[in-house]
């Protein structure tokens, strides 16, 4: 086919991007802006035309701060030991958040992925038992988060072929497995428990429990930051060398150095010794977990077709129909991959429970709710087509924040929920409020 | 006689319409439609509400399949089976609704559906330059970066945007269902000029319009539809405005016989 590649390809400045600005036309500033002043101003119109992005989340992550430091006891939020403990929690969060994610971008939600991961855990946690089954960790996480997979394939299949409302086919995969994960446990009050003692189930458990090496920490921040930093460097100035609009040298550079400070900052506060009788210290491994699941995530949704395909599919279905893509398909797999990202946050929370599985671990429909508060937290929209997975480890961080500040601060139940009901509210009160915002000066100009 | 035109003209019509029926149950919504398109010309089609021109341009299009009759693409009769197979021969429409997804930026929705790959993964660059290159081709100027989303654009560059995909592909006909509908006068005067680009490409072009002002400025040929049959159809020049409205209302004049192929 003579497409239009065959023809000599015109410098991208042939477009004039600066002539006749149509009336009325919202450009987002920053991605004309030429200087880092420019940018930020840009970025700043933005924000306050309801645009937001990452804004709330920072805000929200200093909020947290501030108020359990003042308000805990000895203001002990912000001690290094309380802070790894933060992070450990909030990991499941994050990866349950980064689960709802590929919900959300399809305008979905699947409110069972707290008991799928549930589900995914304890499945787990019954291969690795011994005497028997015993299975190596190997081969028991692969096939409990296949078992995921195919529980996220068939609730995918009913709402995208049968055409069945999300909401409602998610909500009786909530009831049956939160009855299924009680079966497995052999009854209400069952209880599987691994031991760090046991090489096989040590794996297992030290996901969250085990730390890197100080130094060895140190090293693999500093591997992940100049990957991370020198691919966004490589990146703006390959498009720039293209001929292509990419942000200025110094946003990239202040961006990399937010970057290896936020770096920096994890592994000295991880490397504190925080034991009392012994020394335990350096990052746990969960750490460098979690932002490998983010950055495989990252690859599919930014990346690849099939995460285009996901994003089209929640900014306008028809039009993705009548572009080719297999729209069921697409949706159907997101299902799976949501579902298997979410066993895999079952995991993590039995490690993070030293081991031990049992009915009352952890409530499935708080968790998926603490999921949608992330996603939505972070900056993901529930109306689908808008987020990013990086939105649900920073709403994870404020979740995590959150639960954690109110357990030291002693409160009950009762108001962790509260508490927690409120933010989901108001953060989704902010996501209809800025698509408001845009969907008004959108509609006029239709 | 269209044909006579055709003949007249040189050359065959690129894309030709012969015997179009297509019933609904028992609702018969075309009757034996004929239409020529040529290439480099546009031609607007009128027709009151329920005259058939959206049932004519979705067989055009592949979404309906005609029950009798034949279109002829460059003279060989072909069967459009799907937008698939339309797309394939380069017939491309933009409906009225454009099918734009509004959270993916102009170079994404250009590409959607067919984006490049470079070792497995989208390949951006690529992609942005031939979108700027196509936007640029057609003169379409006014958007000030091609990475903004299409949420953040006016109605006439939704439009363009929309008509740039579509002739993007190495297309030879383009359908464009009601392009006007619901744009103002500067940004109708963008559209306009925009379709009159794609003529002077060489593409054969089909404008659908309720618009009688816009089908005058800009088309070449005229073809009313009334009531499932082509009640006319002929050079712009054969067409006055009452005439049309005529031909709109009723299926016939009495004032420019010469342009009509006659009811039946």
């Amino acid at each position: 086919m003579a497409r239009i590649e065959n023809e000599p390809v015109a410098p991208a400045e042939a477009v004039d991007l600066t002539a006749a600005v149509d009336a009325g036309a919202e450009v987002p500033p920053e991605i004309l802006a030429q200087s880092l002043g420019e940018y930020l101003r840009g970025w700043w119109v933005r924000v306050r035309s309801g645009d937001s992005g990452v804004l709330p989340v920072i805000v929200g992550l200093v909020a947290v701060a501030v108020i359990f430091e003042t308000t805990t006891p000895e203001n002990a939020f912000l001690r290094p030991s309380n802070l790894v403990y933060l992070f450990q929690e909030s990991t499941i969060y994050m990866v349950l958040a980064m689960a709802e994610i590929f919900i959300l971008l399809l305008g979905e939600i699947d409110l069972s992925i707290g008991y799928v991961a549930l589900f995914g855990g304890v499945v787990t946690w019954k291969l690795v038992q011994t005497p028997s089954p015993a299975w190596p960790w190997w081969a028991a996480i692969p096939v409990a988060l296949f078992f995921c997979g195919v529980v996220g394939a068939v609730q995918g299949t009913l709402v995208s072929r049968l055409k069945i409302p999300s909401f409602v086919v998610t909500l009786g995969g909530l009831l049956l497995f939160r009855g299924i994960v009680v079966i497995i446990l052999g009854g209400a009050d069952g209880l599987f428990s691994i031991s760090p003692s046991v090489p096989n189930q040590a794996v297992i458990y030290n996901l969250v429990q085990a730390n890197l090496d100080p130094t060895v920490s140190w090293i693999v921040m500093a591997a992940a930051v100049v990957a991370v930093g020198g691919g966004l460097w490589m990146r703006a100035a390959s498009r720039r060398r293209g001929g292509l609009v990419a942000p200025p040298r110094s946003v990239v550079a202040l961006r990399i150095v937010l970057l290896a400070a936020v770096g920096i900052a994890v592994v000295a506060i991880c490397d504190v010794n925080r034991g009392v009788a012994i020394t335990i210290d350096g990052v746990p491994w969960v750490v460098p977990i979690v932002l490998g699941v983010l950055a495989l995530w990252t690859l599919l949704l930014q990346r690849t077709r099939y995460g285009r395909y996901v994003y089209a599919i929640g900014g306008n279905p028809e039009a993705a129909r009548r572009a080719g893509v297999k729209v069921a398909a697409i949706r159907t797999w997101a299902f799976v991959l949501s579902a298997v990202t979410a066993g895999f946050a079952g995991i993590l929370l039995g490690s993070f429970f030293y081991g031990q599985y049992s009915t009352n671990l952890a409530d499935g429909s708080q968790l998926v709710l603490y999921a949608v508060a992330a996603s939505v937290i972070g900056g993901t929209s529930l109306f689908g087509g808008r987020g990013k997975t990086i939105h649900g480890v920073l709403g994870g961080l404020v979740i995590g924040g959150i639960v954690y500040g109110m357990a030291l601060l002693g409160l009950q139940v009762e108001w962790e929920l509260i508490v927690t009901g409120s933010v989901l509210v108001l953060a989704v009160l902010i996501d209809v409020l800025s698509r408001r915002g845009a969907g008004a000066g959108g509609g006029e100009r239709v | 006689m269209t044909l006579a035109e055709s003949a007249a003209a040189g050359a065959e019509p690129l894309l030709k319409l012969r015997g179009i029926d297509k019933h609904f149950g028992a609702v018969q919504a075309l009757y034996g439609v004929d239409l020529d398109l040529p290439a480099g010309q546009v031609t607007g089609l009128c027709g009151d509400n329920g005259a058939g021109k959206s049932v004519l341009t979705r067989c055009i299009a592949g979404v309906h399949q005609p029950d009798h009759g034949q279109i002829y693409f460059e003279g060989r009769p072909v069967h459009i089976r799907g937008a698939r197979d339309a797309a394939e021969l380069g017939i491309e429409t933009v409906y009225q609704d454009l099918a734009l997804a509004d959270n993916l930026d102009i170079v994404q929705n250009m590409f959607l559906g067919r984006e490049r790959l470079r070792r497995q993964l989208l390949d951006e660059d690529s992609m942005e330059r031939a979108a700027a290159e196509t936007l640029s081709s057609l003169r379409v100027t006014t958007v000030r970066s091609i990475r903004q989303p299409v949420a953040s654009l006016s109605g006439g560059q939704r439009q363009s945007v929309a008509v740039a995909k579509a002739v993007m592909w190495n297309s030879k006909v383009v359908l464009l269902d009601e392009p006007t509908a619901a744009l103002g006068v500067v940004q109708t005067r963008m559209v306009l000029d925009l379709v009159r680009r794609l003529r002077d490409r060489g593409l054969a072009v089909m404008v659908i319009s309720h618009n009688l002002n816009d089908i005058f400025e800009v088309a070449d040929r005229i073809a009313v539809l009334h009531l499932g049959r082509m009640v006319a159809e002929g050079p712009a020049s054969n067409f006055d405005r009452q005439s049309t409205v005529e031909y709109m209302t009723t299926g016939g004049s009495g004032r420019t016989a010469a342009a009509t192929g006659g009811p039946g």
